[in-house]
């Protein structure tokens, strides 16, 4: 285990550390000491190593995150291992705004409740969150999948791709062109697996599973009240 | 009494200037149709531009240098502020961001290989980067857009600076449309979309918002990339004072500031032609802020939005823009609108030099899209020298004007050299109107 002070060592010597370990590394397990909030910790990662950040972080933990675990012992700001490509990123607390965002794959873990915009723009990660979700969550999810153990909240999958959403809670209302579908063998296998891998508790029959109505994917004027 | 009818003076028809025949015309079509109609290019409306703009040669007071004898550089370096490997181009005439998908893969290759030639960058766009943009461009800057599509750290690693985009002068404001006809296969998997689709790009980047977030975003990217590339700040010109100042304080090393006559892609043609401001109107205040906060040339302002000739270059320049970007007449030089494909031009309804239905994929000169027989019309490699020749040609344009005006670098141009040809452009080029010592605002009316 290596450890490293943030706070006495500084983001730059901790960011250049940890993207020169190369797939081969021995070090694979680091222990960052005083975030204190930080931003950008642990960002641009690539290689199988593994990170645990001692507290709470700001913007972008884990950002553009490749094959690394990356596991914060406390809450993260906004942001959290937004554009992940590969690996996973477990946070014990609870994250703010745009969660996952524009992930195109690896594993997110929350085992707290995440804000708004929860998975935006989602291409292909996947995203389980233990408690519940905020307003416009997969606003334009493309892919991947999003698990909420609790509720979501308002305007759930507006415009969304072909991303699938599984809430066990309730929705307080779906967004545009976001509909209920049907739960079928396949989507109870994803989503224990999912379950599984989240270390959540919860059965995959007590959710329901959202997805795109693909009544927007090409203009027509007659859906303008939609826009 | 018929005889005495034939005899009395008529009223001749009189158009209106208010509901023209193009007004018409617009409202049977939205009339027939439900949709407003949505083109590529720039602004088309005539707006004060560079023309209204005169260089003062040199005279008794100021001295020339000689047009074939005496140097006349032309070199600028972007990115001095943080980054620790600057972008060093020959020319500061750069090729602006065009995607993959708005424009066919050989369009790409052949702005690389033109680039390259003459020495300075092009950019990559909303899609993200191909191999082959990326191995045809001797500096590639990598477009960081709101809708991601694309992004990722290795290609980030790649570029050779970063362009956070935030808005774009034909729709500062507005997303993006790719519509179904040009979402190929290729372009369906590098944006993670099902074929076919309209494809939408977001007005906002997903994970920040103001320029206090943009701060914390930018400093992700440096971490990222290890502080070696550096990192633009692209708006769309509307509050070029504010918006420039915000992005210095936000950490960008360098501002592009596109006018409302840069190109896009697909927008609304009510976007395209009533938000935003034209070019000429933004350099100034965006230079004063640069000035104001003590980080003129420090921050390099790079100026887009229908630049077409060296002279439009040398004005910018004057106007304490450090380079510019060019992206419709980039397309021109490679052969769009054409007239040797007047005769298709006339079967898609349209004629040479106004085809802008660049998001319908039917470009006739193979350029706006990605059907495959079309694409095959360009030679990358003879549309590639006509880049650089057109990119020679501006320079040597631009060269001669500072010459004239007494320079030995472009850079040394400024708003001393120019006279303004109308009360608008005065004001806007704050620069005196020929003829006088004096432009709106100065004191002294």
């Amino acid at each position: 285990m290596q450890t490293y002070d943030l706070e006495a060592n500084g983001l730059r010597g901790l960011n250049a550390t940890l993207q020169s370990q190369s797939t081969e590394t021995n070090q694979t397990s680091w222990e960052v000491v005083n975030p204190k909030g930080s931003h950008a910790i642990a960002v641009g990662l690539d290689a199988p190593i593994e990170v645990t950040v001692k507290g709470s972080t700001g913007y972008y933990c884990a950002g553009m995150n490749q094959q690394a675990t990356v596991k914060v012992e406390g809450s993260v700001g906004p942001g959290v291992a937004e554009n992940m490509m590969s690996g996973q990123v477990i946070v014990d607390g609870d994250a703010s705004q745009y969660a996952g965002a524009t992930g195109h794959g690896g594993l997110l873990v929350i085992k707290g409740n995440a804000s708004s915009r929860c998975g935006i723009s989602m291409k292909g990660i996947d995203i389980v969150v233990h408690g519940n979700i905020g307003h416009m969550s997969a606003f334009m999810a493309q892919a991947g999948n999003l698990v909420v153990c609790g509720d979501a909240g308002d305007a759930l999958g507006d415009s969304l791709y072909e991303a699938r959403l599984f809430v066990r809670g309730s929705v307080k209302s779906l967004g545009a062109d976001c509909v209920e579908k049907e739960m079928r063998p396949e989507h109870l296998e994803i989503l224990k697996d999912l379950l599984d891998r989240a270390g959540a508790d919860a059965s995959p029959e007590e959710f329901k599973r959202y997805g795109s109505a693909r009544q927007l994917y090409n203009f027509d004027i007659d859906n303008s009240a939609a826009y | 009494m018929k005889d005495m009818d034939d005899q009395i003076p008529r009223t001749l028809p009189i158009q209106s200037a208010t509901f023209t025949n193009p007004i018409n015309a617009e409202i049977r079509r939205a009339a027939a149709t439900g949709i407003y109609d949505i083109r590529g290019g720039g602004a088309k409306r005539k707006v004060p531009h560079f023309d209204d703009l005169l260089f003062l040669g040199a005279s008794v007071s100021r001295y020339p240098l000689e047009g074939y004898r005496e140097r006349c550089d032309t070199s600028v370096t972007l990115g001095t502020r943080f980054a620790k490997k600057p972008i060093e181009l020959d020319i500061p005439i750069t090729i602006a961001g065009m995607s993959f998908g708005a424009l066919s893969g050989p369009a790409k290759e052949a702005l690389g290989r033109g680039a390259s030639a003459a020495g300075t960058s092009t950019t990559t766009g909303d899609g993200g980067m191909t191999p082959e943009e990326r191995g045809h461009s001797s500096k590639l800057v990598y477009q960081y857009l709101p809708s991601r599509y694309g992004m990722n750290p290795n290609d980030l690693r790649k570029a050779d600076a970063i362009e956070i985009v935030v808005g774009q002068g034909a729709k500062p404001g507005g997303g993006g449309m790719l519509l179904g006809q040009k979402i190929s296969d290729r372009v369906a998997e590098m944006r993670t979309l099902p074929k076919g689709i309209d494809q939408r790009s977001a007005c906002r980047h997903p994970d920040w918002t103001g320029p206090d977030d943009l701060e914390i975003k930018i400093l992700e990217l440096r971490e990222i990339t290890d502080w070696q590339v550096p990192i633009y700040v692209k708006v769309g010109a509307t509050r070029p004072y504010y918006d420039t100042a915000l992005a210095v304080k936000a950490g960008a090393d360098v501002v592009v500031m596109d006018g409302m006559q840069g190109g896009t892609a697909a927008t609304q043609d009510v976007f395209i032609e009533h938000v935003g401001l034209p070019t000429l109107s933004c350099i100034r205040p965006a230079v004063q802020a640069l000035q104001d906060l003590g980080v003129h040339r420090e921050v390099q302002l790079v100026i887009s939005g229908g630049i077409r000739t060296g002279a439009d270059v040398a004005k910018a320049m004057a106007l304490g823009a450090d380079a510019v970007a060019i992206g419709t007449a980039a397309l021109v030089a490679l052969g769009d609108n054409d007239p040797k494909w007047e005769s298709e031009y006339q079967k898609l309804g349209t004629t040479t030099g106004a085809y802008d239905d660049w998001h319908e994929g039917q470009d006739p000169a193979g350029i706006t899209t990605q059907d495959p027989d079309l694409a095959a019309r360009l030679n990358p490699v003879e549309a590639g020298r006509r880049l650089r020749n057109y990119l020679k040609v501006m320079t040597l344009e631009a060269q001669t004007i500072a010459r004239a005006c007494g320079h030995n670098h472009l850079h040394n141009l400024e708003p001393e050299d120019l006279c303004a040809l109308t009360m608008e452009a005065a004001a806007m080029a704050r620069v005196p109107l020929a003829g006088t010592s004096w432009y709106p605002g100065k004191e002294g009316f």
